[in-house]
Order: structure tokens, then sequence, then C-alpha cells
């Protein structure tokens, strides 16, 4: 009985694993074959890549992804913590009021916001343009870092910052020495989310991007309506790769939320 | 080391009052333990003393000087948290080692000092650890050595062993205990557990509602509890009313509401006036119903009784006896057979034991 339930959910967790990654595998293994129209027999070739360097449109939208996606994680894990923390630390007027408005922007439908954003910023003389899009980004993301982080904070209580202050360390040596370090994975895992948020990102960017400038899912969007090119192959494989690393980097370093 | 005083002070919570009116005198070197409910204003009391919670009114001094404006960080305290609070982010030395660094110590000071203190609490070897490596015996000792290391005034425990299992918390507070000797520490704790308060103090105090019930060493306060709440919450008591019905020797008698009448050695009120009468449970013992007690014996109090229920606990026996109220008692397990529920019993006790408490 027992080999036969162990089985059973070895045979569970591999179909999981096939359903998740089957489809990435096979557009990896596409943006490796030689036929643009996904002809098999499979024949590996790397002239989608050579095409894909010489593919301005979607260089620069990826270019523009990437540095949007960059800065918008900045921006939004450095206010979303200070306000997590404010939130978790003082004692603030209509606290309750302001936690609980952190969720409506999360389960609110994309759609519904990138055009409330675009009616805002035609209307505010904000515009559209990168510096739309990066704006909408961060209002985005920063929901979901304040929730991330004042869930890390919230676990370790205020004890730790009164026995250090019970130490002798001022307000000052205790934030950089206790508070910045305990904190410090779960600002980490909120920084992946919020680069997530901005680097998927394809509604709202695809509102607030003016013709011409654009980002990268915005741009592969366009360019599957046009017909498939096997570049997004390519740049696909390329994205996820460097995302793989990156996620397995932090891995070594943190376990996500929890005791480091 | 330093003498702490507490001078009326007092701390409300939308109204309700947490501390009120509040004073209490903590000796050099003693070790002195807050008891009582939760909610009864003793963390409060501590929290002021570290200076976390701002009193209204009143003053708290160290060696005479009041502390008032001092923040935490500059009253020179050691405390030791309920879950210990240990940096997870840190190695048991760097933990020990915080209070030390952040007065910028040298670091070739540093080591000795934390490897003194980590002898001190038996935990030499293990200073690379982390906090979550160690059990909770351990983490508490670490807590101690890291509150004890910057040499303070005074030490403040919170629930210092709470988290720990029977066998471990009567291990550590023998521990404790010695290595609050050793040091000569002014210590005051907060616990709800009232073995652990008689165990380690020199004082107690018990608090309910915001304000003191009683003061004094353990034995004086198990003893002679003054009131009703101190005696219930200190131990165990059988609780009698009655009125004052004049004096029988050198004794007091106490006619009880249900008939019958009680002797003891306390003061009464004028005859007439109602009293309390409290008597722990293992005061009392099972005399002979049949025998009357020999002419000439110290008095003693004397009760009918059946019992009702006995509850076996290896080395001692919990009865339950019905002598028109029910009484609690508790026998020691000298015969390896309990009393059957029915049987007729004469519950008797010192007339000393009987303890006039207020209601």
């Amino acid at each position: 009985m027992r080999a036969i339930g162990d089985w059973f959910v070895r045979g569970y967790l591999g179909l999981v694993l096939v359903f998740l990654y089957l489809p990435i595998a096979v557009m990896m293994a596409m943006a490796f074959n030689r036929s643009p129209l996904y002809e098999l027999p499979w024949t590996f070739d790397t002239v989608w890549f050579v095409k894909l360097s010489e593919n301005d449109v979607l260089l620069r939208a990826s270019l523009n992804s990437v540095l949007i996606a960059i800065a918008n994680t900045v921006i939004a894990t450095a206010l979303g913590t200070l306000a997590a923390l404010a939130l978790a630390r003082y004692e603030i007027r209509g606290k309750a009021l302001l936690r609980l408005l952190l969720f409506p922007p999360i389960t609110i439908p994309w759609l519904i916001i990138g055009n409330a954003m675009l009616v805002l910023f035609f209307w505010t003389g904000i515009g559209r343009g990168l510096h739309a899009i990066l704006l909408g980004h961060v209002a985005l993301s920063l929901p979901y870092v304040i929730v991330i982080v004042g869930a890390r904070l919230q676990s370790f209580g205020t004890a730790l910052e009164e026995a250090a202050a019970t130490l002798g360390a001022n307000p000052w040596q205790t934030f950089w020495r206790i508070s910045v370090p305990v904190m410090a994975p779960g600002v980490v895992a909120a920084a992946l989310f919020a680069f997530a948020v901005s680097f998927d990102q394809f509604v709202i960017s695809n509102f607030l991007a003016p013709p011409g400038v654009s980002t990268l899912p915005v741009v592969i969007y366009a360019a599957i309506r046009k017909g498939f090119t096997p570049e997004i192959n390519a740049i696909s494989t390329i994205i996820i790769l460097v995302s793989m690393g990156l996620m397995l980097l932090f891995a070594r370093f943190y376990r996500f939320g929890g005791e480091r | 080391m330093s003498v702490v005083e507490v001078d009326r002070i007092s701390k409300h919570y939308d109204k309700v009052a947490a501390l009120d009116d509040v004073s209490l005198t903590f000796g050099d070197g003693e070790f002195f333990g807050l008891l009582g409910p939760s909610g009864s204003g003793k963390t409060t009391l501590l929290r002021s003393i570290a200076g976390f919670v701002e009193p209204e009114g009143g003053d708290i001094r160290f060696d005479g000087r009041p502390v008032r404006d001092t923040p935490v960080h500059r009253r020179q305290i050691g405390m030791v948290f309920q879950n210990y609070a240990l940096f997870p982010h840190m190695s048991v030395f760097d933990n020990i080692a915080f209070g030390l660094s952040v007065r910028r110590i040298a670091a070739s000071d540093v080591k000795p000092q934390v490897m003194a203190m980590l002898d001190l609490v038996r935990l030499s070897g293990l200073e690379e650890r982390r906090p979550r490596q160690l059990s909770g015996g351990q983490q508490q000792r670490v807590a101690l050595a890291r509150a004890l290391v910057t040499r303070p005034r005074v030490l403040l425990l919170d629930e210092p062993l709470g988290a720990l299992d029977k066998r471990l918390r009567q291990q550590m507070q023998i521990e404790l205990k010695q290595i609050q000797r050793e040091v000569g520490i002014t210590t005051i704790f907060v616990t709800h557990d009232q073995e652990e308060a008689l165990t380690l103090s020199d004082r107690i105090a018990i608090f309910n509602e915001g304000r003191i019930v009683q003061v004094g060493a353990p034995h004086a306060v198990y003893e002679r509890p003054c009131s009703a709440f101190a005696a219930n919450f200190l131990g165990d008591a059988n609780f009698f009313s009655g009125r004052a019905a004049g004096e029988h020797g050198e004794y007091g008698r106490i006619a009880l509401a249900g008939g019958g009448a009680i002797l003891t050695r306390d003061p009464l009120p004028a005859a007439g006036q109602p009293v309390t009468v409290a008597v722990r449970p293992e005061k009392m013992s099972f005399g002979d119903p049949a025998r009357p007690p020999a002419a000439g014996a110290a008095p003693t109090n004397h009760l009918r009784g059946v019992v009702k229920q006995a509850v076996y606990s290896g080395s001692s026996i919990t009865y339950r006896v019905d002598v028109g109220a029910e009484l609690i008692v508790f026998a020691q397990n000298r015969t390896a057979e309990p009393l059957q529920p029915g049987h007729q019993v004469d519950v008797t006790w010192d007339a000393q034991h009987s303890v006039v408490v207020t209601p």
C-alpha cells in the first residue's frame, strides 16, 4: 500500500512539473530550431539569436523593460519598506484603514487600474511614456512590498528592538544593527516581487506606452499579433535563463519570508 | 547594583488603571518577585522601570537619582524578555557582545568579558552557534548572559522561565538564583507562577488590578496572607466566613455562618463583626471521628465531613471534603490507600493556621 501511495505522490509531482515547465521547454527548444514555422524535425541553429541581435525594436524594448523594472524595484522597495516600518512601529491616525486600503489595488483587475491611470495621467498632464509607465508600476508594486515587509516585521514584533535598547543601543544603532538585518529577507523577497510585477507588466504598460516607445511585453504582444517570429522565443529564452539564475542566487542567500 | 525606588506611579490605558498609585523600594542586591494575574500591573511596573512605559506622575529613582527623563538605552539596565528576544542574525558570541560593542568597547576587551559570561552561564564552546540552534534552556542562558555582560544597575526579568517545560524550569530556577547571588545584582522579575515566585524571591509583591495587595518575604506572605485574594492567588486556600464570637483563652472564636465554630490565634474584631478565615489545604489533616481529641492538647479545629472525591497524584492526594461547605485537603500519600468517596472524616487543623483575612 505504502509503495503505491509513494508512487502516486511522485507521479503527481511529476505531472505538476511537466504542466509547469513543458510549455517553457518547448518554447526554448523552438528558439534553437532552424525552421521559422516551428517545423519538425528539430534542427539546432542559433539563427534566431543572430536575428535578435539585429532587431532594434525588440532590443530597445528589452532595455526599457530592464531599466524600468530596476528603477521600479529600487523606488517601490525603498518607499514600501519605510511605509511598512511606519505601519508596524508607530501609532498613526487611521492606521487600520490605511492597512485595509492596501488590498484593493492587489485585487482590482489591472485592466481597470490601467484605464484609470491613463485617464488620470492624461487629465493631470503627466501623459504617456516611460515616466508614466514607471509611475504606474511603482503604484502597483507598493502594496505588495508593504504587505511582504510588514509580514516579516510583524513576525518579529518589537521585542528585538526593545532588547537592543536595554543593552544600550541608541535608536540609530538599533535600526542599522537589528531592524535592517532582521528585515532583510523580507525586503529582498519584496524587491523580487516588485521586479516581477514591473518586468511582467503588460496591461498597464500597454495603456501608458505611446506609439514607438515601449516595453518588452508590449512589443512581444504586438509582434505575435502580426505573426510568429522565433526571435521572441530567443529573447524569452534569455530572460528565463537570466531570471532563473537570479532566483537561484537569491535562494542561495535567503529562504524567502522565513528565517535566514 | 542599585537601590531602585518606585514612588507613587500610575498608568492608565483607556481609563483602565494598569498601575494605580504604586510605590515600592527594591533593595540593593535583592531578588524581588512581582506576582499577579495577567493585567494586574506587574508587567507595566517592570516596563516602567525599564523605560518602555512612561508613568503618569510619580517618580522612579535608581540610587536616589530620578530616571524619568532617561531613555531606555541610557538607563544601564539588563533585561531578559519572555521569549528571550535573541538576535537571530547573530551568533551567541555576538549576541552577548552586543551591549559592549554598542558602547564602543575595544574588541580585545570584549572577548574576555563575553567568555567570562559564557563560563558563568555554562555555555562555553557554543559561542559560534546561532540562537535557533540552541535549546530553550540554552537560549534562556544566552539572554541572561547578554543582559549581565554590561554590568547593569538592575536586572529585569519578564516571565524569564515561562517558555520552558516544568523540569527544565525548576533546574533553571536554581541556576538563576545562584547566578544572581554570584553577581549580586538587584533583580526584579515578573511571573504568574506562584511556585517560581516563592522559590526565587527574597521578597515578593502580589498585584491585583493595578495595586499592590501584599509585600513581604515569601514565607510571610504565604503563611499569613492579608486578603482572600492573596491567599487564593499564592497557593490554595479554604475560606470560612462567620462572625467574631469572643475569646477562648488566648484564642479567638469565630461562629461559622453554617453552624459550628473555629478557633484562630489572630486578633479578631469586636464580637458580632463579620470575619473571613483562610486555611491552607496542606495544614489540614484527617483525625478519627470516633475518637475525640485528648484533653489538654493544643487547641485544634474539627469539622465533621464526608469525602466526596480523592485525586491521586503520586506523592500526595487531594481530597474534596463536604463539611457543609466544600473543603480541599492535601494529604501526603503515606498509606498508599486513598480514602474512598463517602468515607466519614474529621477534618482537623491547628488554630494558628486559621488566618484572618480581608474578604
